[in-house]
């Protein structure tokens, strides 16, 4: 028996470096990307930057009304695309069945994940403010009250836009609920309620839980689909109205108002300013806070989906 | 004495066109082990899951025929499905306990039977496991998550998990199919004993087993019922050649 000495393999060296080239030029791109905003916005960055509003034409004082905006728009977001796209997804992947129109629908979630974000805008506007809005005005006779761009409509028309992103991981945390521990559960004679909410549901938390964060960040940082549905280039009060209910009165936020926006405030400053480079060091810093909640939400997700699995490790 | 407690009439089964049960006319006993055998893809657990209606939960399945557990049409569309399911009770191929405790895993089907009392239901798993011959091997670990037994005891677990909710027949679908001699004779043990209380039925793809542990064995194949009768009778005089030849290893 002859044992043959290792031939060189050259185009597998060749698509190895190809491929390493490939890998560290994108780490390259984002250390520098994250690297300069970081550099340039740390020195903005102090108390009176996150809690001011902005002072001369935005080229001084900070972004707490932006910043509690984005946090406004987003906690409403959440309260309306949750509970929504958990419960459709619940809805499609346990009682619909496997019909032509189930499919289609399917189909269509998936799609509606491709569409620009600008799109879901128009459709805000077209939808929530001129139909919804108008026809609320109508029939409450408040005048011109919903008919306008308020941070509800903006977080309605983020909720529709997160919503595919909310049920298509849902569906898959559901999906990954193996078979047989519902015809376990089945088997000893639970309702399908019972299954869904004692085997299916504690399973598919975590995926629920992480897809949902990932898909909040995302709806978080978007900029367009705001852009006509209330986001203000600058307002002097925070969008906050008392809510008093037998003369105790809380303050609360008020989906009517408009709002600022952080990403919005970002594309104001570098494009509608009468002074765009004397905002430079102001953009830099809220780019950094935009990009910090963001990745706040992110780190969010991926500990709920380590500590999870290692609860469900033994799985 | 012999009492019957399924009895079967002309069912026939169809997932969507194609159909996978024909004709079947079948009596089975109670208290005693009625073993189903045939090769793969003959019906014999489509047929197991006839009896407790877990076909229900598979889209485009047809089913034909009247099926009768103590003289009730469990067919009979004014019947409480969940209710059915807690009298006939049924333990998987491969294990499917829950991610939780063993605790836990054997009071599921009491707490949603709405038993809450904690001594009760702790009454409901020391008899359970006892039943199962498992007690010993777990009462020091009932906190311990129930993926942490070996493929053995999960599987005696599940028969004690099913035994929980009281039913008076449980089916099995080869049960020991994916577990060692030891543990495969641990379960034999088991139905041997469990027959003084329950009606088993039990489909199995080894013919050593059936001949071990049932009184009455029905040969399957390609949908139909071929033979039925008492084990030792098709064994050792079956009245069809496609059975003997089964039986005797010339196929499947």
């Amino acid at each position: 028996m002859e044992i043959k000495k290792r031939k060189k393999d050259i185009s597998g060296a060749i698509s190895l470096g190809v491929v390493r080239l490939m890998f560290f030029s994108l780490v390259f791109i984002l250390i520098l990307l994250l690297g300069k905003i970081f550099i340039e916005g740390i020195g903005v960055i102090s108390p009176e930057f996150l809690l001011d509003s902005p002072k001369n034409n935005m080229t001084e004082g900070g972004i707490g009304p932006a910043i509690f905006g984005t946090v406004a728009v987003t906690l409403l977001m959440i309260l309306f695309t949750v509970p929504l796209g958990v419960f459709s997804a619940i809805y499609l992947n346990e009682y619909a069945k496997d019909t032509f129109f189930t499919r289609l629908i399917r189909t269509s979630i998936n799609n509606l994940a491709g569409v620009p974000s600008i799109v879901f805008g128009l459709f805000g506007l077209g939808f929530f403010i001129l139909f919804i809005g108008k026809e609320l005005d109508e029939v409450l006779q408040t005048g011109l009250l919903f008919g306008q761009p308020a941070l509800l409509w903006a977080s309605a028309t983020l909720a529709v836009l997160v919503l595919p992103i909310v049920i298509v991981s849902t569906l898959e945390a559901l999906n990954s609920v193996p078979k047989s521990h519902r015809d376990a559960s089945y088997g000893l004679g639970a309702t399908k309620w019972q299954t869904i909410k004692n085997v299916v549901l504690p399973q598919a938390r975590p995926g629920i839980l992480t897809g949902t964060i990932l898909a909040i960040s995302r709806g978080a940082g978007e900029t367009a689909p705001i852009l006509f549905l209330g986001a203000a280039f600058f307002l002097p009060n925070l969008p906050i109205a008392d809510l008093c209910i037998g003369g105790y009165c809380i303050p609360m936020i008020n989906p009517t108002e408009q709002f600022m926006y952080l990403a919005y405030h970002i594309f104001i400053m570098a494009t509608q300013s009468a002074n765009p480079t004397k905002t430079l060091p102001l953009q830099y810093g809220s780019t950094l806070v935009l990009i910090a909640l963001t990745f706040l939400l992110n780190i969010t997700a991926i500990i709920f989906r380590y500590r999870f699995r290692k609860i469900l490790g033994r799985l | 004495m012999k009492e019957t407690k399924i009895l079967v009439k002309d069912l026939n089964l169809f997932y969507g066109e194609k159909q996978a049960l024909k004709n079947i006319s079948i009596e089975i006993l109670s208290k005693r082990v009625t073993a189903f055998i045939g090769p793969s893809g003959c019906g014999k657990s489509t047929f197991l899951r006839v009896l407790n209606r877990m076909n229900d939960l598979i889209d485009h399945v047809r089913i034909e025929g009247e099926v009768f557990i103590d003289g009730v049409n469990i067919y009979d569309k004014s019947l409480d499905v969940v209710n059915l399911r807690k009298n006939v009770g049924m333990v998987f191929q491969k294990s499917n306990l829950f991610p939780k405790s063993i605790y836990d895993n054997l009071v599921y089907g009491p707490r949603i039977n709405g038993i809450r009392d904690k001594k009760i239901l702790d009454e409901i798993v020391e008899k359970t496991l006892n039943q199962a011959a498992i007690w010993d091997e777990v009462k020091d670990r009932m906190n311990e998550n129930a993926l942490s037994l070996s493929g053995g005891q999960q599987q005696r677990l599940c028969i004690a998990r099913a035994l929980a909710v009281e039913p008076e027949i449980i089916l099995m679908d080869e049960p020991a199919s994916a577990l060692d001699p030891i543990s495969t004779a641990k379960i034999e043990e088991l139905i041997h004993d469990l027959k003084k209380e329950y009606t088993i039925v039990i489909v199995t793809h080894n013919m050593q087993q059936a001949a071990r542990v049932s009184d009455q064995t029905a040969f399957f194949y390609l949908g139909e019922l071929i033979e039925f009768d008492r084990t030792t009778t098709i064994f050792t005089r079956p009245t069809k050649k496609q059975t003997e030849d089964y039986v005797t290893g010339r196929f499947g």
